[in-house]
């Protein structure tokens, strides 16, 4: 099939499509994959276009009803509100009356499938609106005809269009000739003073689910003859299964069977108790492997590595070696953050049901497109024999977007060729792979005249270094001697995206490194960042007026330097996600230990589309970040982790909870994502509030070992 | 295998199944109440709360063998219109983030506030530690437990 790049007279094909139902009503077909993608491609040919293709629609019932199937997954981000919000506003309709229902997830029925993420919003913004903007446009067209006066004399309101004169006829009353008109082009978007929607706080599409306990997730998932998967994995990384004995196991009634698949052993029983006991009882034999790494070992290569020469060369402008000779002197630390497990509340699980005529998946995935192939080439089957359904996630930070627990589930079911729930314990979740990756960062700056004149920054990580995309951020710009390198030692471990990938620790490293300098020349550190934001004289991909409205908006709410007696505060700023946050942290020290009081943090994410939304985000982000900066670690001995479940994984709770604070800038600037920015800052903002209220100063992360402070 | 009475959500139910399984596995996959989650197993998180005779009890640790005859309650039963003064707070201020750590959360605020009709803020966040949010909606929940509280600040 041909493919071609959309072109502006064709551009609106790809976002929508009108067909009138049987059953009464219309329906506008949504291009949410080429609204977001940033190429859109489509079919050529008009006749070619059908229902198929699309994968959102807008449906107004005659009785003016409108249902807006959202086809993103829910991961707790509030996609499900905040992309209908967007339609709901420009197609003028009262948000009471808009349903939102998660369009279900299956190759034969839908084109392309794309995962949530902090970008989401901010490529769906135009799109979304201007396919609500055109069905608009359709419905004021229709009452037009039927009133016989020109367009021009009418305006809609909350799913009416209105004349002059005062009268009225509702959207569903003008569908039937609204959908045979053509699609117009070239709509015009209202203006952000004239949102009645967008910039409203909307609730969870999914708030009554939720709180009277409806089955929405993956783990809830049921079918008739359904049976229960566990499955035991190698006890350390890089083990091989030797042999292994179920014969106990299979004395437990209600097990079913027990094999062998993939260097794990499968333990299918007719509920999840039994699997889950009878997985204990399995006597398995692995190879035990010496030379398999702890974390003490990969430590000590890291900081071989960067000491050492291996670094591949990701940036550099102007010369830092030579700054650095000139330079009066030079401040070097090194970084550190440990392998972090994501810890989502709802452990991985997946349904599959494999059968002659096809397989069916089902459960919380953030990559279903990628996961299909993969489980279409581990069974050989065809992508055309697979559907995949999703469900509403108990989180996902990034540990979803590895569907490693979706084959699995598939082959189990594959074998037995029976419906099948596969479900991790915690133990399992927790031990069984995909890690943020350990990293060091060492950096290096030379001061000369008061002056940062260079920045020379090295990372050394294991099996995946994390500074890519970042490299043209804040301080790129302000210092002009600026440099990037990067190496990695490699093992079996296993490594991905952490919610806020790069960023989340890059800027702990990063924002501590600048409080350090601050102190060593003796200036404010908020002030000393104003003022290399004010001498920035490159092209950057920040602009540094935003950047600096929410460095000074945090400092006026958090009052700045004048705290209270017994409170400290610590400062740090970053640009992530395409979103700008500053944030200061202020703490008590009792018992040599730090309390987080309060977290103040300013916000500049463009149009703020769902206020209540973007405050969970905000708040939930910055909670998450100083839980793992104070307690997230995940140890290893000989590629064994040393904890796997809650017991000694600790995670924040409510009593050790500061109260955060956020103001968003007022913006008329297109939407940039939150699930993300608010998280990276927040570690360096806490490690100064601890330097401030006791001098000490923590380079390495968690804060708190063993109740103690972490000095490295 | 055994067979259990139960009394959930003032109804009856009986199940045969082995003694030593949690209340938590029979909830779920015995009488298809979803409500009740899985979250550590070990009593850590309190995704799986219920009411045992009113108390808030982790279900994962639970055999089904010692609670026949008490009185059980999971999110499912706490109220008839999904209007319990907790359910409502939580609507009100918008709660949840992926939501599923929220029934716990709910069942352990609601048997709080059984206990004390008007719980400081200390109180509160003393009461609800025993339940993780890995999401971290902890601000909301506590502003929401109060707002329970306060039934004229609820219903305005
Ligand atoms: S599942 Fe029972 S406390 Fe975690
Ligand atoms: S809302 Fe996600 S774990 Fe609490």
């Amino acid at each position: 099939m041909r493919h071609m790049k959309a072109t502006k007279n064709i551009e609106r094909r790809s976002f929508l499509k009108t067909t009138l139902l049987a059953s009464g009503g219309i329906l506008f077909g949504v291009n949410y994959a080429s609204a977001i993608s940033n190429e859109a491609t489509l079919f050529d040919a008009d006749e070619k276009l059908n229902f198929h293709d699309f994968n959102a629609f807008i449906k107004i019932a005659t009785n003016g009803k409108v249902t807006i199937y959202s086809p993103n997954p829910e991961i707790g981000q509030g996609v499900k509100t905040s992309m209908p919000m967007l339609i709901a506003e420009e197609l003028d309709v009262a948000w009471g009356d808009v349903i939102v229902e998660q369009a279900k997830l299956d190759t034969e029925k839908y084109q392309r499938q794309l995962a949530g993420g902090s970008q989401s919003i901010r490529k769906a913004w135009k799109p979304l609106r201007k396919s609500g903007a055109t069905a608009r446009q359709m419905l004021l067209e229709a009452a037009a005809i039927e009133w016989k006066i020109p367009k021009e004399s009418l305006f809609t309101k909350e799913g009416y269009v209105y004349r002059s004169d005062g009268k009225k006829i509702s959207y569903g009353k003008l569908v039937e000739v609204a959908a045979k008109l053509e699609v117009p082009s070239n709509v015009i978007l209202k203006k952000p003073k004239d949102f009645t929607i967008i910039g409203k706080g909307k609730g969870n599409m999914d708030i009554d689910n939720i709180t009277t306990g409806k089955p929405i997730y993956g783990i809830d998932y049921k079918v008739d003859n359904m049976l229960y998967a566990a499955v035991v994995r190698p006890p350390a990384f890089g083990q091989k299964l030797l042999s292994f004995d179920a014969s106990e196991s299979m004395k437990l009634k209600g097990v079913v069977s027990v094999f062998e698949f993939d260097n794990n052993i499968a333990v299918v029983a007719n509920n999840t108790w039994t699997a889950f006991s009878a997985k204990k009882m399995v006597q398995a034999k692995w190879s035990s492997d010496g030379a398999i790494d702890g974390t003490s070992e990969m430590d000590q290569k890291m900081h071989q590595l960067l000491a050492g020469e291996s670094f591949k060369n990701w940036k550099t402008s102007d010369d830092v070696v030579a700054a650095n000779e000139e330079a009066e002197f030079v401040l070097e630390e090194i970084y550190e953050s440990p392998f972090l497990p994501h810890n989502c509340m709802e452990p991985m699980n997946f349904f599959a049901n494999v059968t002659d005529a096809k397989v069916e998946l089902v459960g919380p995935i953030q990559t279903p497109e990628g996961s299909r192939k993969n489980v279409a080439n581990k069974l050989g089957r065809k992508i055309s024999d697979i559907s995949v359904e999703m469900t509403r996630m108990g989180g996902g930070f990034g540990r979803r977007l590895n569907g490693d627990f979706v084959v699995d589930a598939a082959v189990i079911s594959n074998k037995l060729r029976k419906p099948v729930k596969l479900v991790y314990t915690r133990e399992d979740d927790m031990t069984g792979g995909v890690y943020k990756p350990c990293v060091k960062y060492k950096i290096k700056a030379g001061i000369k005249n008061n002056e940062v004149v260079s920045y020379h920054l090295k990372e050394a990580a294991v099996n995946w270094t994390m500074y890519r995309h970042n490299a043209s951020n804040f301080p790129f710009g302000a210092i002009s001697n600026y440099q990037v390198d990067v190496a990695k030692i490699q093992n079996d471990i296993t490594v991905g995206f952490w919610r806020a990938p790069v960023s989340n620790f890059l800027a702990f490293a990063e924002q501590s490194f600048f409080d350090e300098l601050s102190r060593k020349l003796e200036v404010d550190p908020i002030k000393q960042r104003l003022k290399m934001l004010a001498a920035v004289n490159r092209k950057t991909n920040y602009s540094v007026q935003r950047f600096s409205n929410v460095i000074k908006q945090v400092a006026k709410d958090a009052n700045w330097g004048k705290t209270q007696k017994n409170r400290f505060q610590g400062f740090s700023a970053y640009y992530s996600h395409s979103t700008y946050v500053a944030e200061i942290v202020e703490i008590e020290m009792i018992d040599d230990l730090p309390v987080v009081k309060k977290v103040f943090c300013a916000v500049d994410c463009g149009v703020v589309v769902n206020p209540t939304g973007a405050e969970n985000q905000v708040v939930g982000g910055i909670i998450d970040g100083l839980g793992h900066s104070l307690f997230g670690e995940l140890e290893f001995e000989k590629g064994k982790p040393k904890v796997n479940n809650y017991d000694r994984y600790r995670l924040i709770r409510m009593n050790e909870t500061p109260k955060v604070y956020c103001s968003f800038i007022e913006s008329d600037e297109d939407p940039t994502g939150l699930g993300e920015p608010t998280l990276p800052p927040v570690s360096a903002a806490l490690a100064n509030a601890i330097y401030a209220a006791s001098g000490k100063r923590l380079r390495k992360l968690p804060f708190i070992k063993d109740w103690e402070l972490n000095i490295s | 295998m055994e067979k259990f009475r139960l009394k959930i959500n003032k109804k009856k139910y009986q199940v045969e199944v082995d003694a030593a399984t949690p209340l938590l596995w029979v909830l779920r996959d015995e009488l298809n109440l979803m409500g009740t989650k899985f979250g550590c197993g070990i009593g850590q998180c309190g995704a799986c709360t219920v009411h045992l005779n009113g108390s808030p009890t982790r279900s994962c640790l639970l055999p089904v063998a010692a609670v026949a005859g008490s009185e059980i309650t999971t999110i499912e039963g706490l109220s008839k219109e999904n209007d319990h003064p907790i359910q409502k707070a939580w609507k009100a201020l918008d709660v949840p983030q992926c939501g599923y750590c929220q029934a716990g959360q709910i069942m352990t605020a609601s048997a709080l506030l059984e206990e004390n009709k008007a719980p400081s803020r200390d109180e509160v966040r003393e009461a609800m530690q025993g339940n993780i949010c890995r999401c971290a909606a902890y601000n909301k929940i506590e502003e929401a437990v109060l707002l329970a509280a306060d039934e004229n600040k609820l219903n305005s």
